[in-house]
């Protein structure tokens, strides 16, 4: 029988997109059967439009940059589009997959999307918001699944 | 060595080498061999790491300039 993995995804964010979508093309591949549950911010990587995927340097000290910068400098208006512009850039220079390509995989290869019900409502979203072929569903919904997963992982 | 189908992943980047082997696995029937491109040095242990979980079976690697050359037996199920 095949292994299980169960993610859930909570960041909405271009950095924090990447690891549930490799992790789960990556398990399909290895012929696991996946399934992701988006909650909160993580709803945003099902929406059609993956353009409010951004990543910010603010308050993210880690974060490789050309030349050392303050806090204050961080906040100006504009900071976040150049941080989001140069991150894609390094991306494709890479040979890094984008969001999309990475998210295509994963339905491809059968990895089963289940948007959170209740975050849909807090934030009004609508249902043609987001891509086709996802399920909603709530906390035991996600447990069906992940109760019998050998592999569970909160991103 | 022979093969029955080639992959090019070429200046890919994890995981896309892993997923474009799986595709051309898929595309091809049991015994028969796949070849795959990558330039990533991480896919070295990857594609070992892949072979053992899978049961496909890892025939050659070769190490041609900056690329590694891989040869995989798709299982027969």
């Amino acid at each position: 029988m095949a292994k299980k993995l169960a993610l859930i995804a909570s960041k909405g964010t271009l950095d924090w997109a990447y690891p549930p979508f490799i992790l789960a093309s990556t398990a399909a591949a290895l012929d696991y059967d996946v399934q992701i549950f988006f909650t909160f911010y993580g709803l945003t990587l099902l929406k059609k439009d993956l353009s409010d995927l951004k990543v910010s340097p603010l308050g993210n000290p880690a974060m490789p940059m050309p030349v050392p910068m303050p806090n204050f400098v961080q906040m100006l208006p504009g900071m976040e589009s150049m941080a989001t512009m140069m991150m894609k850039q390094k991306i494709a220079d890479k040979g890094v997959a984008s969001i999309e390509d990475l998210r295509t995989a994963c339905l491809e290869s059968g990895v089963k999307f289940i948007a959170c019900q209740m975050t849909v409502d807090l934030f009004d979203f609508k249902p043609s918001d987001f891509i086709e072929g996802i399920e909603f569903g709530g906390a035991a919904t996600f447990f069906q699944f992940a109760g019998e997963s050998d592999v569970n992982l909160f991103i | 060595m022979e093969f029955d189908k080639e992959v090019d992943a070429t200046g890919l980047n994890c995981p896309l080498p892993i997923l474009r082997c799986k595709k051309g696995l898929s595309e091809i029937g049991g015994a028969q061999v796949l070849k795959v491109i990558s330039t990533d040095p991480g896919s070295v242990k990857d594609f070992n790491a892949f072979c053992a979980q899978t049961g496909h079976e890892l025939l050659q690697l070769d190490e041609v300039d900056t690329s590694f050359i891989f040869y995989i037996k798709k299982r027969v199920n």
